[in-house]
C-alpha cells in the first residue's frame, strides 16, 4: 500500500468507529444526526474529511467530557488533559493510551548514543493537568530510566506577561530553572525535556553538557532557525543532541527530521501519521492545501479510536515541506504563530 | 552594487545571524540593507564574558584612547570603512542613511560634523564630564583633583544603549564611554544601523580594541536583554519609557526634551529681533532633537510672535535629499507621520489653539515628495499652557506659543531639557538659574540647539559610569 492508501484505510476505520452506534461517542453520533449524513458510510478517504467543518476547540471546553467517550470505552476511567487557558474553564481532551503510544513510537526515533537507554530524565516543562508531564515520565520509563520533575504552571506565566509584569515572570522562571539546575547537580541525569527559553535560562545557571546532559528533547514554543542554531552550537556546544518537536495535547507529537547546518537550521516536523495528519492550508480557502515551499495555516486532524478531531485550525502557520526519509508524508517547516508578522501572541516561558 | 549586510558584532567578532531584517528605502521601498538579528539568548550569553572586553579597554592608557578617538574622527568623516563583507565610503554612508531615514544630505552632513567634533573634542568633553579632573585617574583609579585625593571605580563592565532612529547625533552620547574604558553594547534603531556601525568601525580602524564594541540588531526581547544585562544603560523613548525606568539608577532615560524659549518682560518689546533664533531653535536638525524648542513662552505679543514665526516656517518645505538647502527630514515610517498629524488635528479641535502656519500653507501639513512623507513645520498658538498642544514634542519642527505673566512662567512650564532665557532682569534670571526643572540653560540670545562640549546635559556620563569612593593612604 502507498502511504496515501494506508492513510485512507485508517480514516475509514476511525470514522466508522466514531460514527457507529456500537462504538462511537455521544458527541459525534449526535453531530451526525444533526448534519444529516452518515460519515461512517460516506467517508472513504482522507479527502472526504473535507465534508466536516473545522473542529471548534470550544467544544472541548463546553461539552461534558462524558460526551467524548466512545461507547466501546464506556466504564473505563480516563485521563483528563488540559490545553491552553489562562483563566476560566480550560479546554480538555480525554484519553486512555494514545499518549503512551505516541511516546513509545517517538522513543524509537531517539538515538541511543544521546538518549541512552537506562538514562534518567529531567522534565523541565509544564506540569499540572498537562499530558506532557505524564508523557515524559512514560518515555523515561520506556527507555529504562526515571524522570525528575519541577513544578511549572504556564498559565501563571502567561498571566504575568499579559499583565506586563516582566519582573515577576522572570522571577518565576528563575525559580523553576534553579530547581532544575539543583536536580542536575545532585542527580545523575542524561536526558532533558525542556522548552527553548528554559534551556537558555538553564544555560545561565550551569553548562548543560557539562552537567551530564547528552540529549535534549525540546518543544513548546516557536523555534526560529537562529534560535535552534544558537541552542545547538552554543548552549549545547555541539556536544548534546538537540531534538525539537512540535506537539500539543490535541495532536500528540510531531518529530523533526535531523537538524543540519546545510538546511540552515530550519526545522521540519512530521506528524505521527496516520494517527494525526497535518496539512498546510490556504487561510482564505482552507480546502486548498498550499504548494510545497509555500506558507499557510496549519490544520490538524487527529484520528485515533480514542479521539476524533477533524480539521482543527491550529494557531500556527508553517511552510509545507516535502516528505523525508521514514516520513513518507508532507512535513511542516518554520512553524510560527499564525499572523506572527502582524500580531503578538503570548507564548510565555513555555 | 550588492545589498550590504550589517552583521552582529559580538565583542568585536563578526557574527552572521540566520535571522535578518531588511531595511528599505523610504523613497522607493527597495531593500537598501540587511541587518543581522541577534536572539536575546545569544546576547545574554555574550554578556557573561563582557569582563574580557573591559579588560581589553583598560589595558590602554587614556592618552592613547584619546589619540585613537581623534584619528577615528577623521576616519569617520572621510574614510572607507568595513561594512559587512564590503566597505563603505563617507558618501555611501550619507546616501544609505538618507535612503532609510529620510534625512536630507545637508542634515546628515551637519550630524557628521557633530559626531566628528565629539571624536576630536573628546578631551574637552571629558574635561566637562569630570570637571577638569586629571584623566590619569581613569587609568589608575586614584589621583588628585584640586589638591584633594580622589578615587573612582567603574560602576559597570558595559554601557548598554538602545538607540532610536530619529537622528545620527544621538550617538554622540555614548561615544565618550569608550574613551572612559567602558565597553559599549549597542542596539541600533531599526532604520538607522549605519551611524553606530560606522562609528564603531572608525574606532576599531584607529586602533581601539574590537572587543569594546558589541552591536546587536535585535527585537524587543533583545532590547530588554541589553537593558537587563548591562550594569548601566541609556534608552531613548517617550513618557511611558521615562516612567518605566524612573528610580532605576542603572538606567538613564532620554525622554521628551520639551525644550523652551522664554522671553522676559524686559526684552519682549524687542521680539522681532528674536524671530530667527526661535525659528532656528525649532527647525535645526529637522526639528528631530530633544534640544529643539517645542514651546515659546512670553509675557506679551504672543500673537505677533506666532504669526512671524509661522511666516518663516511656512517657507520651509521638503526638498530633494541632495538639495543643499533641505532643512526637514522625511519619515522612515509614513504611519508615524500620519499618527502625529492626526494627533495634532485631534487636539486642535480642543478650544484654545490655532495652527498659525495653516494660514500660510497652501495644503495639508502632511505632504509627499519623491515617495517620502513629510510633515511641514507647524506653530500653534495656545491660549493657555494647559492646552494639550502647549507642552508637546513631536518628531518634526513643531512649537507652541503661549502667553502668560512672567511671574507664573517658571511655576507653570514644568521640566525642560533646554531653556533659552532671553532676559537681563536679575530677578527673572535668578528664578531661571534656581529652577530645578531646567537641565541646560542658555542665558541670552542662543538657540536651544547650541551645544557646548564642556557642558554635558541629560545626566553626566562619567558620573553614571564611575562612582567616587573615599580614599586615604597611610603616610
Amino acid at each position: 500500500m502507498t502511504p496515501q492508501e494506508r492513510l485512507d484505510a485508517h480514516v475509514r476505520e476511525v470514522v466508522s468507529w466514531h460514527f457507529s452506534e456500537e462504538t462511537g461517542s455521544p458527541f459525534w453520533l449526535d453531530w451526525a444526526r444533526g448534519a444529516g449524513w452518515n460519515p461512517a458510510k460516506e467517508v472513504q478517504c482522507f479527502e472526504d474529511l473535507k465534508r466536516f467543518p473545522h473542529f471548534q476547540d470550544e467544544w472541548l471546553r463546553d461539552e461534558p467530557n462524558e460526551r467524548w467517550v466512545p461507547r466501546a470505552y464506556q466504564g473505563r476511567p480516563y485521563y483528563v488533559f488540559e490545553t491552553g487557558g489562562t483563566t476560566g474553564m480550560p479546554k480538555q481532551r480525554i484519553g486512555w493510551n494514545d499518549h503512551f503510544y505516541d511516546y513509545e513510537e517517538f522513543s524509537e526515533t531517539l538515538d541511543d548514543e544521546f538518549f541512552p537507554k537506562g538514562g534518567n530524565w529531567l522534565m523541565l516543562g509544564p506540569t499540572g493537568p498537562r499530558r506532557l508531564r505524564l508523557c515524559i515520565e512514560h518515555l523515561a520509563h520506556v527507555r529504562g530510566g526515571v524522570c525528575y520533575h519541577v513544578d511549572l504552571d504556564p498559565r501563571w506565566v502567561k498571566r504575568l506577561i499579559a499583565d506586563r509584569d516582566g519582573a515577576s515572570a522572570n522571577k518565576y522562571k528563575d525559580h523553576v530553572v534553579e530547581q532544575g539546575a539543583t536536580l542536575l547537580k545532585n542527580r545523575k541525569i542524561s536526558c532533558l525535556f525542556t522548552t527553548p527559553k528554559l534551556l537558555e535560562a538553564l544555560d545561565e545557571k550551569l553548562n548543560v553538557p557539562d552537567a551530564g546532559i547528552k540529549g535534549v528533547f525540546c518543544g513548546g514554543t516557536q523555534m526560529t532557525p537562529q534560535n535552534v542554531r544558537f541552542l545547538v552550537e552554543e548552549v549545547l556546544d555541539n556536544r548534546a543532541q538537540f531534538v525539537p518537536t512540535y506537539g500539543n495535547t490535541l495532536m500528540g507529537l510531531a518529530c523533526s527530521r535531523p537538524l543540519t547546518s546545510a538546511d540552515n537550521w530550519s526545522i521540519t516536523y512530521y506528524a505521527p501519521q496516520p494517527r494525526a495528519v497535518l496539512r498546510v492550508v490556504d487561510p482564505d480557502d482552507t480546502d486548498r492545501t498550499v504548494g510545497h515551499g509555500e506558507w499557510g495555516r496549519v490544520e490538524l486532524s487527529t484520528l485515533t479510536k480514542e479521539f476524533f478531531m477533524p480539521r482543527f485550525l491550529e494557531r500556527d502557520e508553517a511552510v509545507r515541506r516535502e516528505p523525508w526519509g521514514r516520513y513518507e508524508w508532507d512535513g511542516v517547516g518554520e512553524v510560527r504563530p499564525f499572523g506572527a508578522l502582524s500580531t503578538t501572541t503570548i507564548e510565555g516561558v513555555y | 552594487m550588492s545589498i550590504p549586510e550589517i552583521p552582529v558584532l559580538r565583542q568585536g567578532r563578526v557574527y552572521e545571524s540566520l535571522q535578518k531584517n531588511e531595511i528599505k528605502s523610504v523613497r522607493t521601498g527597495e531593500t537598501v540593507a540587511v541587518v543581522h538579528q541577534a536572539n536575546a539568548g545569544l546576547l545574554r550569553r555574550d554578556m557573561r564574558r563582557i569582563g574580557e572586553a573591559r579588560r581589553a579597554l583598560r589595558a590602554l592608557p587614556i592618552a592613547r584612547l584619546l589619540a585613537i578617538s581623534a584619528q577615528a574622527g577623521d576616519l569617520f568623516m572621510g574614510g572607507t570603512l568595513p561594512l559587512g563583507a564590503g566597505a563603505q565610503s563617507a558618501d555611501e554612508y550619507m546616501s544609505q542613511l538618507s535612503e532609510t531615514s529620510g534625512l536630507p544630505y545637508a542634515l546628515i552632513r551637519r550630524n557628521m560634523a557633530k559626531i566628528h567634533q565629539v571624536f576630536t573634542e573628546m578631551p574637552t568633553i571629558l574635561k566637562g564630564l569630570t570637571r577638569g579632573m586629571d584623566l590619569g585617574v581613569v587609568d589608575c583609579g586614584s589621583g588628585e583633583q584640586a589638591g584633594v585625593p580622589v578615587s573612582y571605580y567603574a560602576t559597570t563592565d558595559a554601557l548598554g544603549v538602545v538607540l532610536p532612529s530619529n537622528s545620527p547625533g544621538v550617538n554622540s552620547l555614548w561615544m565618550p564611554a569608550v574613551v572612559l574604558k567602558i565597553p559599549v553594547v549597542l542596539k541600533p534603531g531599526r532604520e538607522e544601523p549605519w551611524t553606530p556601525f560606522r562609528i564603531i568601525q572608525a574606532f576599531i580602524a584607529a586602533g581601539c580594541p574590537p572587543e569594546a564594541f558589541s552591536f546587536y540588531g535585535t527585537d524587543h526581547e533583545g532590547s530588554g536583554a541589553v537593558m537587563d544585562t548591562c550594569g548601566r544603560a541609556l534608552i531613548f523613548g517617550d513618557e511611558a519609557t521615562v516612567q518605566r525606568y524612573a528610580g532605576n539608577p542603572g538606567v538613564q532615560v532620554h525622554g521628551p526634551g520639551r525644550s523652551k524659549i522664554l522671553i522676559g518682560k524686559d526684552e519682549i518689546e524687542r521680539w522681532p529681533e528674536f524671530v530667527d533664533l526661535i525659528v532656528a531653535s525649532i527647525v535645526d536638525n529637522g526639528g528631530r532633537s530633544c534640544v529643539n524648542a517645542s514651546a515659546v513662552v512670553v509675557p506679551a505679543h504672543a500673537d505677533e510672535i506666532a504669526d512671524a514665526v509661522a511666516r518663516k516656517l511656512a517657507a520651509i518645505g521638503p526638498r530633494p535629499a541632495a538639495d543643499a538647502t533641505a532643512q526637514i527630514s522625511g519619515f522612515a515610517n509614513p504611519k508615524m507621520a500620519e499618527f502625529i498629524d492626526g494627533a495634532i488635528e485631534k487636539d486642535l479641535a480642543v478650544p484654545g489653539a490655532h495652527d498659525i502656519t495653516a494660514r500660510y500653507r497652501t495644503g495639508p501639513r502632511k505632504v509627499l515628495l519623491d515617495g517620502c512623507t513629510y510633515l511641514l513645520p507647524t506653530v500653534v498658538r495656545c491660549r493657555s499652557f494647559d492646552h494639550p498642544l502647549a507642552n508637546r514634542e513631536f518628531l518634526f519642527p513643531y512649537a507652541s506659543v503661549v502667553e502668560m505673566p512672567q511671574e507664573k512662567i517658571l511655576d507653570t512650564i514644568g521640566p525642560s531639557l533646554v531653556v533659552t532665557a532671553i532676559t537681563h532682569d536679575p530677578g527673572f534670571t535668578d528664578q531661571v538659574v534656581g529652577s530645578p526643572h531646567v537641565e541646560r540653560l542658555n542665558l541670552g540670545s542662543l538657540p536651544t540647539t547650541r551645544v557646548q562640549w564642556d557642558q554635558p546635559h541629560e545626566g553626566n556620563l562619567f558620573e553614571f559610569l564611575y562612582r567616587r569612593r573615599a580614599i586615604q593612604r597611610a603616610a
